[in-house]
């Protein structure tokens, strides 16, 4: 098609492939043996909280770090050994990065120059148009407001067809109206240029609104990987529980199960929980079940071989949100548990100090692979070096972020 | 840093306009100081430099003219000085900035994890100028000079012809004035590299820049501010230097620059009108310089 001398473009998205990457920074470990891949084509979103690996992953995917041990591979070609400027791969990044001493025309045409293509300024006002801002191309990046920068960081990254398209947490810093306008954007922009994308982020609703594949990290690993509908409805762990949306969970012995299911006790209530949907099947386990699911009412459900109900309990609290009443029960020897009730009447259905049973469809709850004590994994068995790290990275994420 | 000062800056552009007597009033002494310490020897230098001799007077003993010769006079007669300083300063000044521009990016770009280093790598480049740059210009005429243990190890080592000196000649005064003025190179330049954010650095890394090509296009142009003090800084003074050249120093007969021109027409041959014209012309000229080279870095819209 276009003449040029340089290495082509991408003629589509290519897969990319992490193989036992490790990466060991002085004082801790970021990175512990990760393996993962993405299809070529695919919205790939990396969740998890500050410190816990995903920008680490990002930035060894760039070239912009080393790894300590393991393999990247993109478009099946292996580019460990090779620096950032060499990799197909661009990047949107956080802060932007725009180059303040040059006109929004040239921020774009950058990397069309440095590969010597010959119509790198008509490719660089065809991008600007793609983001609609190509009346604004004579302009430095400091006459454009956030949304703008944000726009010509994309155009910027986007112009270069990369195999794959690398954006740290780049919606970070807009207000809501102009994030979904942004989302929408970026995944137009997908389906017309068909790149791969890779998206970092700590905003789970990000992650699940763009993402055809979402993988939780936590403490430099993957914690689970899949659909956003899959990962929302069957966490595997009580940090994805509890990451991704909110979650109710109860810990308890295995009494008794049949062909399809087994029966969990809960402060002697009997709780069903469909073994397609449990990790585990025996001994003590934590079971969930997302505060949607949850009926309330003000009498004892009638025993319903597939309903689950915990109960009498008083609710503590009561949040009006709109949408949903958010409620808080709080049920002896089980602990609080939240209900949100879609707003279906006028007024609230009940109020603090009303005594509820809370009930859920035995097919709603599901089984975490975890029990009690490996749940806790995530807060206690740090090294000092490794929990100052990441208080750093938290209150640096936070700074950037205000 | 105070160099910034020197940078082009648009700063005024948001300042409050408010007319008001206190600000008028407080604006007083620094007016009136210019007035006296700046306007008025400026107007008796070029009136000084349009003096004529009077006739049948003593050496020394001139009166008002408007004697415009005297300007090409001096360029007749010291137009090779002229070019000299203008040549020296221009090779101390590009010196003094390849010999800087490593340093400051080692202090403020590769040191920046260490703050200690950092510190301690400036204290050195500072430390210098507690000492008297007269003392350490003699110092350096010592150590260049022919029974010199540098001398002699490189006329041992062959890099020297047998005959040779190294006192008195152009490249001893080139080294002074690059010598004397790398602080004033170093810590512009430091000021602005200090910070360069290395974002925007793998920013270029990511769209297929090379290290190099990443230097020159990114860090270069982001430290311009830094670059231009920088030359301005060393440029001015070396230009109007008149130490480093001296035969007392590290110059000789024929290292002549224009501050030695002036000097000895304003203390030996008390010619002061030739010396008044010459100090005109330098000021004109480094002025002329000075504007071109700020308009032509562009760096207007960087600060």
């Amino acid at each position: 098609m276009a003449a040029m001398t340089g290495s082509a473009f991408a003629e589509a998205g290519a897969d990319l492939k992490l193989v036992g990457v490790q990466k060991r920074f002085p004082g801790f470990t970021a990175i512990e043996n990760l393996d993962l891949t993405i299809p070529a084509g695919s919205f790939f979103a990396l969740l998890g909280p500050s410190g816990c690996g995903k920008t680490t992953t990002l930035r060894l995917v760039a070239g912009l770090e080393e790894v300590s041990a393991g393999r990247i591979l993109i478009g099946g070609k292996d580019v460990t050994a090779t620096k950032a400027y060499q990799r197909p791969v661009n990047t949107v990044f956080q802060s932007y990065a725009l180059f303040p001493h040059l006109s929004i025309l040239e921020n774009v045409a950058f990397g069309l120059r440095r590969r010597k293509m010959t119509d790198a300024l008509t490719r660089a006002h065809e991008a600007l148009n793609l983001v609609e801002l190509d009346h604004l191309s004579a302009r430095k990046p400091a006459q454009l407001s956030g949304g703008q920068q944000q726009r010509v960081a994309l155009a910027r990254a986007v112009v270069n067809r990369p195999a794959l398209l690398l954006l740290d947490e780049p919606l970070g810093a807009l207000d809501l109206k102009l994030r979904r306008q942004m989302q929408l954007e970026l995944k137009s922009i997908q389906g017309e240029v068909g790149l791969t994308f890779l998206h970092v982020t700590h905003d789970q609703e990000e992650a699940m609104t763009m993402a055809d594949t979402v993988a939780v990290m936590n403490k430099g690993r993957i914690e689970q990987m899949g659909a956003p509908a899959i990962l929302y409805e069957l966490p595997r762990t009580a940090f994805v529980a509890n990451f991704l949306g909110q979650s109710n969970l109860f810990s308890g012995l295995v009494a008794g199960e049949t062909s399809n299911s087994i029966a969990v006790d809960i402060a002697g209530s009997r709780i069903v929980v469909p073994k397609s949907r449990a990790q585990r099947h025996g001994g003590e386990v934590t079971i969930g079940v997302r505060p949607e699911k949850l009926i309330l009412t003000r009498t004892a459900p009638n025993a319903n071989s597939a309903l689950n109900s915990l109960g009498p309990g008083r609710i503590t609290d009561v949040s009006f949100s709109g949408v949903s009443t958010q409620f808080s029960v709080e049920i002896p020897s089980v602990g609080a548990v939240v209900v949100f009730a879609q707003n279906l009447q006028a007024s609230p259905m009940a109020s603090v100090g009303d005594a509820v049973w809370v009930s859920w469809n035995v097919e709603h709850g599901f089984g975490l692979e975890d029990d009690e004590r490996s749940a806790a994994r995530f807060s206690a068995d740090e090294s000092t070096a490794m929990i100052a790290a990441h208080r750093k990275d938290a209150l640096l994420a936070e700074l950037e972020d205000s | 840093m105070a160099f910034s000062a020197f940078a082009p800056s648009t700063v005024s552009e948001q300042a409050p306009r408010r007319k008001s007597r206190v600000a008028l009033l407080l604006l007083l002494p620094g007016i009136l100081y210019l007035l006296l310490f700046f306007l008025v020897p400026l107007l008796s230098l070029i009136l000084t430099s349009l003096q004529a001799p009077t006739v049948s007077g003593d050496i020394g003993q001139y009166r008002t003219a408007f004697e415009w010769q005297n300007y090409s006079t001096a360029i007749g007669q010291y137009g090779g000085q002229i070019l000299r300083s203008f040549v020296y300063a221009v090779l101390a000044t590009v010196f003094a900035l390849l010999f800087s521009y490593p340093l400051a990016y080692f202090i403020g770009v590769k040191a920046r994890p260490y703050p200690l280093l950092q510190n301690l790598a400036l204290i050195l480049v500072i430390a210098p100028f507690f000492i008297s740059f007269l003392l350490r210009t003699l110092a350096w005429k010592q150590l260049l000079s022919d029974e010199s243990a540098i001398v002699t190890g490189l006329k041992a080592l062959a890099l020297l012809a047998p005959d040779a000196h190294v006192t008195g000649t152009p490249v001893a005064v080139v080294f002074g004035l690059t010598y004397n003025f790398i602080p004033f190179m170093t810590l512009p330049l430091y000021a602005s590299l200090e910070r360069l954010d290395l974002r925007y650095l793998e920013a270029g890394n990511d769209l297929y820049a090379t290290p190099f090509s990443t230097f020159l296009r990114v860090t270069i142009p982001l430290s311009m501010p830094g670059i231009v003090s920088g030359v301005l800084l060393t440029f001015i003074p070396a230009a109007g230097d008149y130490v480093n050249a001296s035969r007392e120093f590290l110059g000789g007969t024929g290292t002549t620059m224009i501050g030695n021109v002036i000097e000895s027409n304003f203390l030996v041959s008390l010619n002061y009108p030739a010396a008044a014209a010459m100090s005109v012309m330098l000021m004109v000229a480094i002025l002329i310089l000075v504007t071109i080279y700020v308009r032509r870095s562009g760096t207007e819209d960087l600060l």
